[in-house]
This record gives structure tokens, C-alpha cells and sequence, in this order.
């Protein structure tokens, strides 16, 4: 039994996070907003270089073959700095699934290599989204049609921009026909791998929460030095320090939970519903807590467009609602825990991982 | 990361469990409030030290088993599970232990461990005065030399089980003329000591769970001075520490309440009106559990030379909050059944939900107060202003 992280999994998340606070700041991301497609090509090249999509790809296909549970802590630094670039989903979500069904699939191999070595983007969708983030600039979409995945060029699909009220996430629905042609999986494997994918897109999501709650109550800590008020700055007010150390107190208990989904996952993914779901639900909440209380403690600033806050506070509203809404996720706590043969109780904290 | 334990944590586990099958108590000991009950709780320390199993992560010189902080957990898990009885000395054993084990001179160890791990002498805490609670660097009771001796005089309060209890271990004032946390030393001081008188106070259950202490030319060795004179208040902030970090609380504790608290809804599943209940027992049970994960992880990290700090308040706020929720989901669920005392003839099957909800309201007071906690969070964890 040994709940840390390993010394090169924290390098690994330490590099990726000073990669991040040098290259992304508040003025790139609105930068970003100005241009067509949000995205750019010379990040997403420094990106490549570290070796981020390759991360989950296995490494007879040109990958680095890591776990979740590698890349979680990662992913926690992607929400800190409220990355715009489609890294999380693609490295943790698309590729795995194909890596899944690569070793059969030639189609799906070629396309793992291209992700490593950064010639190639994918996008990938859910029946639980309503919308695909970054198909504007995928290659390939992978697309769910009843129990069956497809694999399509993005030049065989229409895509319909859908704003949100993120200005760093780009949207699309997608209208296409399915064919044989583009199927690469279907029955009960395309149902597991869609249920898997779900999972992944919930830690994802978790994780990046973890990373924009802390950002917001730093940067609420920084505001409450900095503005003053009464002669003081505000943050001597004890009305603002317990909102503050509520939001800590939130997103602290929420840590350990995500690191249990992501150790799950890349151990025994088949059981990890439980505890993805439980990630998922408290993450979101101490996302959504801490933006609440930090647009409190900036008053009418935080309510303006001018003021960074706002692109932490409604990254975490979008995030909260991708991969699983609470009432999903909460559903799926109810349904496992009163469960009469449910194993519960003080020896099974780790029943669910028992490998 | 390895979330599996080791065939010898499984074996350690099942030693636990096989050992407690074969001794806890058949029937609830009386409450630790009541002098009988205090007695059983007495002997039954007596028992778990005869074992080794009084404190597993002490030195076997003290008779513990060397546990590490996993290997704890794995016995109070199983012993929680057992419904063993609660520890009536963990004043002692879990707040002047390891403290004394930090700081005690050779000779102090060798007088007070053993016979605290054993039941023979039983603890109070003396901290807070009628005018020093979460301001505790208000103490005005003083302790002033004389020769090889401390005079001791003022007045202590809350001092829990005090009214049964053989020694207290109090934070007095040694410097005279000294103000706030200058000048305070950390001083044992037997109850039975001439000078000394206790007074119970009643808690909200009726029992006489607390006392307040009051020192007349109180009479005690220096040797029975903790550390260095002066250094009280940093001591006082180790033990804190200890108190309000992994030991007093563990996970179990709440893993287990919130169990019962799932099949309380189950079983009443078809009375239940209000649609809100349920999510509350399923946010129970998730938040026992991630305090248990956040408590394996601690521990982990601990084990591998990490220290905790400032977080332990994270801490303190989130079980004791917690345990609040938890109980007064099961009073709702109860419905107009709660208020009734276990031996009201129409109570039936409520058990000790009522007990455990009135104890739960003490949670956010004792081991410094939650709003304590906060401003030590906001100002110390997260660096906003103080002035
Ligand atoms: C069940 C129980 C057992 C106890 N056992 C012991 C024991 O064994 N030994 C011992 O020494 N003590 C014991 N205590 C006492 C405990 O440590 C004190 O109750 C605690 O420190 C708070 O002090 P107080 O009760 O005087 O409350 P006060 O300090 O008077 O506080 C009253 C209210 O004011 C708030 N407040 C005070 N200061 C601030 C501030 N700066 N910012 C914000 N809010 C503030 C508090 O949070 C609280 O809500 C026990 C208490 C309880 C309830």
C-alpha cells in the first residue's frame, strides 16, 4: 500500500507545468480568442516536442506508453493555466481507444503514429456531450453511431460551430453518415470502449477541475492583497478568509478521490465506475465553489470582461457539465452504493481496486 | 502508487481482527462518563495493553507493535468494524504520547508511558481557562517557582473526563509579568495533589463528561515540567497538531458511521418523504471515504519522511463537519422517532444516532475551533493578510 505518486511522475508533472506557466498567461489566452480557429500551430508544436500527445499511445506505436495514472497530475497543471490547446482529451481520451483496438487495426495504428509524432490531430465525441471540442481542427473524428465506433476524415464530415460561453473551447456538432467503410468497432466492444471513453473523459475533466479551483483561489488571493478598501486591503476581512478556506478545504478532499479514479482506471478500468463518478462529482464542486466565491471576492470586477477570473470561472462551468453532468455521475454513486451487495464500510475503502 | 496491500498488511489485518473477535466485550461497555463506566473502559485498555495492541505505531520498549502509519489504519479499520469499545484515554494516548515521547526527558518516558498505555494512569487535557478559550494565549493560571517546586494557582475548564481521571497535563504561566504565548510552560499535575479540586459539569447528554479544574498553592516537582520553562506554548502547538492531524480522528470512525447510516436509509427507505435524503447518505458515504483516501495518502507520505502542517486543519473542519452531516441525516431520516432516549419504550431500534448527533455538535468546537481552523487556513495555507 502506497498512496504517492512516484519521483519521475512528479518530474514528469513539475517540467509539463514550468512548460506551462512560461507559455501560457492570461494575454496569450485572449489572444487566442482573436484568432480563427483558437488554436496555434507553434504551441502546439512546443507541445508535440515535450511529447505530450504520445503519452497514452503504446510504444509499439511510436508512443511513450503510459498510464492515467502517469498523466493525471499533468493534467491538474492543463486546468491551472486553463489551457486552450486540445492536448488533455486527445492524450487521454481519444488515444487510449485507439490504442485499444490498434493491435487489429491498421487504420487506427497508422493514426497512433501520426499522434505521436505530431502530424496528426483527433477529435473525439460522446452520446453523453451534445458537442465535439476541437473538430475544427482535428484530422480525424472518432463518432459513436449506436453501439459502433467510426473513425472519419474530418473532410468527410460537416461541421456546425457551436459557441460556448468559453471563448477558449470551439464546438461543433457534426453531421455525417456512417458507413462500413469508417466502422472500427461495434457490438459489445464498441459498448465497452464507449462506457471506457466516458470514464476517461470524466477523469480528464476532474483533473483539469483540481487545476482551475486552485488557480482561482490563487489569483482570488493575490486580488485580496492587492485591492483595498476601508484603508485595508480586503483580504484581512474574515468573511473572505473562511470563503477562501472553504473553497481549500473543497478542493483538497476532492485530490485524493481523482487520484483513486486515476489508478483505477489504468489498473482495472472495468470497476472504476464507482470511483470516477465519485472524481467527477466532488471535483465539479469544488470547481464550481471556488468560482462562485471567487467573483465574490473581486466584487464588480470579477463580473467584467476585463478581469481574468472569468476564464478559469467558465472553463470549470463547461468542464463540470462535459463527460457527465453531476446528476450522471451522482446517479451512478446512488445506484452502486445501494446496491445490497455493495461492499462497504471501513475495510473496503480499497474494495473496488482489490486487483 | 500500489493501492494493493501486502500479504503481511493482510495478515497483519487478520491477526487484528481474530484478536478483537476474541475480546471485545459481548455487550456495550456503560458510558466513559459515569465512574462504573469509566472503570470498564479502564479495564478494557488494561486488556488491549496486555495484547499489544494498545497503541500498534509506539515502540514495543513502550508496548506498542513499531506499526507504521498503514498499519494503523488497517487496526483501527478493523477495530471500528469490531465496534470496540471507544479509547477513554486518548488524551492521553494520542495527544501526551506522542508528545512526551518528542520531548520527555528519559525519566519522564520511563514514568508516564508504560502506565498511561496501560490504563493504570488516565489523562485530562487543561488548556482552556474561563477566559482563554480559542484564545488560549490568554492563560492567566499560574505556575511560579519555588525551590524544586511549582506553586500552582488559577483555574482550568472543559477539561474532558477530568472528573475520573488521575492526572492533567495543563499549559501554565511560569514567567511572572510575562504576556500572550511568552512565558508559558507545560506542567503534569496529579489530580489527587492537595490543593486541587474538580468540579463536573454536566454536558448536553446530562453526564458529567467534562470538569472544571481549580489550582490552591498547588505543589508539584519541576521534573514534572515537560520540556524546556518557557517552551509551553510550542509544545502546546506539537500536541495540537497531533490532535487536530491523523491520530484523533481516524477514518474508520466515520467509514463505519456512514455505513450504518446506508442501511439506516435501507431499511427505511419506503417512509421517507423528503427526496433530498438520499443524496445526503450517498454524500456521506463519499465524503467518509475520501477522508480515508486523503488519510492513506497522508500517511503514505508521512511514511516516506513527509511532514503535515498547516494542513491538518483541512483536516479538523472536514471530518468534524462531516460527522455532523452524517448524524443529522439520520436523525431526518428518523423522523419523529429522533428525539426519543434508546430507552424510551417506543423508541424501538434508534440506537445511538441521538447520541452521536448531540456529540457531533461538539465537533466543530473542541481541538480549536472551525473558524479557528479557517483563519489559520486562509492566513497560513493560502497567505492572505493578516492586517
Ligand atoms: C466536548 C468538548 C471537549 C473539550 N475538551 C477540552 C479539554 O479536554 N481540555 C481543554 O483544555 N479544552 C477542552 N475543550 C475546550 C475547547 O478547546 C474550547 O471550547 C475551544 O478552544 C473554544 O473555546 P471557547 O469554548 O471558549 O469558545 P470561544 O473562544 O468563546 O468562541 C466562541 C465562538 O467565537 C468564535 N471565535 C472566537 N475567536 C474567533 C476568531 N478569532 N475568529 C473567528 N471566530 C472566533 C469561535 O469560533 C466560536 O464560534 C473542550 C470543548 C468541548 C466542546
Amino acid at each position: 500500500m502506497d498512496f504517492t505518486f512516484t519521483e519521475d511522475q512528479q518530474l514528469f508533472a513539475d517540467s509539463v507545468k514550468d512548460f506551462l506557466q512560461g507559455e501560457i498567461t492570461a494575454e496569450s489566452i485572449r489572444a487566442s480568442w482573436e484568432t480563427e480557429t483558437g488554436r496555434s500551430d507553434e504551441l502546439w508544436a512546443q507541445i508535440t516536442e515535450l511529447g505530450l500527445p504520445a503519452m497514452l499511445v503504446p510504444e509499439e506505436f511510436g508512443g511513450l506508453g503510459m498510464t492515467e495514472l502517469d498523466v493525471v497530475l499533468m493534467a491538474i497543471e492543463c486546468g491551472r493555466v486553463a489551457l486552450h490547446e486540445p492536448i488533455v482529451e486527445m492524450a487521454m481520451v481519444a488515444t487510449p481507444l485507439l490504442a485499444a483496438l490498434a493491435p487489429n487495426n491498421e487504420k487506427c495504428a497508422d493514426l497512433l503514429g501520426q499522434i505521436a509524432g505530431g502530424e496528426a490531430k483527433v477529435a473525439i465525441a460522446h452520446t453523453v456531450n451534445h458537442v465535439v471540442a476541437d473538430a475544427h481542427i482535428a484530422d480525424y473524428l472518432i463518432l459513436p453511431h449506436a453501439d459502433q465506433i467510426h473513425l472519419v476524415a474530418q473532410a468527410d464530415v460537416k461541421l456546425e460551430a457551436q459557441e460556448s460561453v468559453d471563448p477558449s473551447r470551439r464546438l461543433s456538432t457534426v453531421d455525417w453518415t456512417p458507413s462500413e467503410a469508417t466502422c472500427i468497432a461495434s457490438g459489445a466492444e464498441g459498448v465497452a470502449l464507449l462506457a471506457a471513453t466516458l470514464n476517461r473523459g470524466a477523469l480528464a475533466s476532474a483533473a483539469q477541475m483540481i487545476g482551475l479551483a486552485e488557480a482561482m483561489v490563487a489569483r482570488s488571493v493575490q486580488y485580496s492583497e492587492e485591492r483595498q478598501q476601508f484603508g485595508k486591503p480586503i483580504g484581512v476581512n474574515q468573511a473572505l478568509k473562511h470563503h477562501m478556506a472553504n473553497c481549500a478545504v473543497k478542493t483538497e478532499f476532492a485530490k485524493a478521490p481523482l487520484y483513486r479514479a486515476a489508478y483505477v482506471l489504468s489498473m482495472k478500468p472495468e470497476s472504476a465506475d464507482f470511483a470516477i463518478s465519485h472524481a467527477k462529482v466532488v471535483a465539479g464542486e469544488a470547481a464550481l465553489f471556488a468560482a462562485k466565491n471567487s467573483i465574490q471576492l473581486h466584487g464588480a470586477m470579477g463580473y467584467t470582461w476585463e478581469c481574468d477570473l472569468h476564464i478559469w470561472m467558465k472553463r470549470s462551468w463547461a468542464l463540470d457539465k462535459f463527460w457527465g453532468h453531476a446528476g450522471f455521475h451522482k446517479n451512478r454513486t446512488h445506484q452502486w452504493l445501494m446496491n445490497p451487495n455493495a461492499q462497504i464500510g471501513a475495510d473496503n475503502t480499497f474494495g473496488a481496486v482489490a486487483i | 502508487m500500489d493501492l494493493n496491500y501486502t500479504p503481511e498488511q493482510n495478515a497483519f489485518r487478520k491477526e487484528v481482527r481474530d484478536w478483537l473477535a476474541a475480546n471485545v466485550p459481548a455487550e456495550p461497555l456503560q458510558s466513559f462518563d459515569i465512574a462504573e463506566g469509566f472503570e470498564q473502559h479502564r479495564e478494557w485498555e488494561k486488556t488491549l495493553a496486555e495484547g499489544n495492541w494498545g497503541m500498534v505505531t509506539w515502540p514495543t520498549e513502550y508496548g506498542g507493535r513499531a506499526c507504521n502509519l498503514i498499519e494503523w489504519l488497517i487496526f483501527e479499520e478493523e477495530y471500528y468494524k469490531a465496534k470496540a469499545p471507544l479509547r477513554v484515554n486518548q488524551n492521553g494516548i494520542f495527544l501526551l504520547g506522542p508528545t512526551l515521547m518528542e520531548y520527555g526527558t528519559p525519566e519522564q518516558k520511563e514514568r508516564f508511558i508504560s502506565a498511561m498505555a496501560s490504563g493504570e494512569e488516565m489523562w485530562a487535557q487543561g488548556w482552556s481557562e474561563p477566559g482563554a478559550g480559542s484564545d488560549m494565549a490568554a492563560i492567566r493560571s499560574t505556575a511560579f517557582r519555588d525551590g524544586d517546586e511549582y506553586v500552582i494557582n488559577g483555574q482550568k475548564v472543559w477539561s474532558t473526563r477530568a472528573v475520573f481521571a488521575d492526572w492533567v497535563f495543563c499549559i501554565f504561566r511560569t514567567e511572572q509579568g510575562s504576556e500572550r504565548h511568552k512565558g508559558l510552560s507545560f506542567v503534569f499535575v496529579p489530580l489527587d495533589a492537595p490543593g486541587v479540586t474538580v468540579r463536573p459539569i454536566p454536558q448536553l447528554d446530562g453526564l458529567p463528561g467534562f470538569a472544571e479544574i481549580f489550582f490552591d498553592d498547588v505543589r508539584v516537582p519541576v521534573e514534572n515540567r515537560l520540556g524546556g520553562e518557557g517552551e509551553g506554548w510550542s509544545i502546546a502547538m506539537a500536541t495540537a497538531g497531533f490532535e487536530r492531524g491523523l491520530m484523533l480522528r481516524s477514518p474508520a470512525r466515520f467509514q463505519e458511521t456512514a455505513k450504518r447510516l446506508v442501511e439506516l436509509y435501507r431499511e427505511n427507505q419506503n417512509e421517507i418523504m423528503d427526496l433530498t435524503i438520499e443524496d445526503a447518505v450517498v454524500k456521506s458515504y463519499m465524503d467518509a471515504e475520501a477522508y480515508a483516501l486523503s488519510t492513506y495518502q497522508t500517511a503514505s507520505r508521512l511514511i516516506k519522511g513527509g511532514k503535515i502542517g498547516a494542513e491538518a486543519s483541512l483536516n479538523k473542519i472536514f471530518w468534524s463537519e462531516m460527522d455532523q452531516k452524517m448524524h443529522e441525516t439520520a436523525m431526518s431520516i428518523l423522523g419523529a422517532r429522533a428525539e426519543l432516549l434508546p430507552h424510551a419504550p417506543a423508541a424501538g431500534d434508534v440506537g445511538t444516532w441521538l447520541e452521536g448527533f448531540m456529540f457531533a455538535q461538539s465537533g466543530p468546537i473542541y481541538a480549536g475551533t472551525n473558524e479557528v481552523q479557517r483563519n489559520i487556513i486562509a492566513e497560513r495555507l493560502l497567505g492572505m493578510p493578516r492586517k
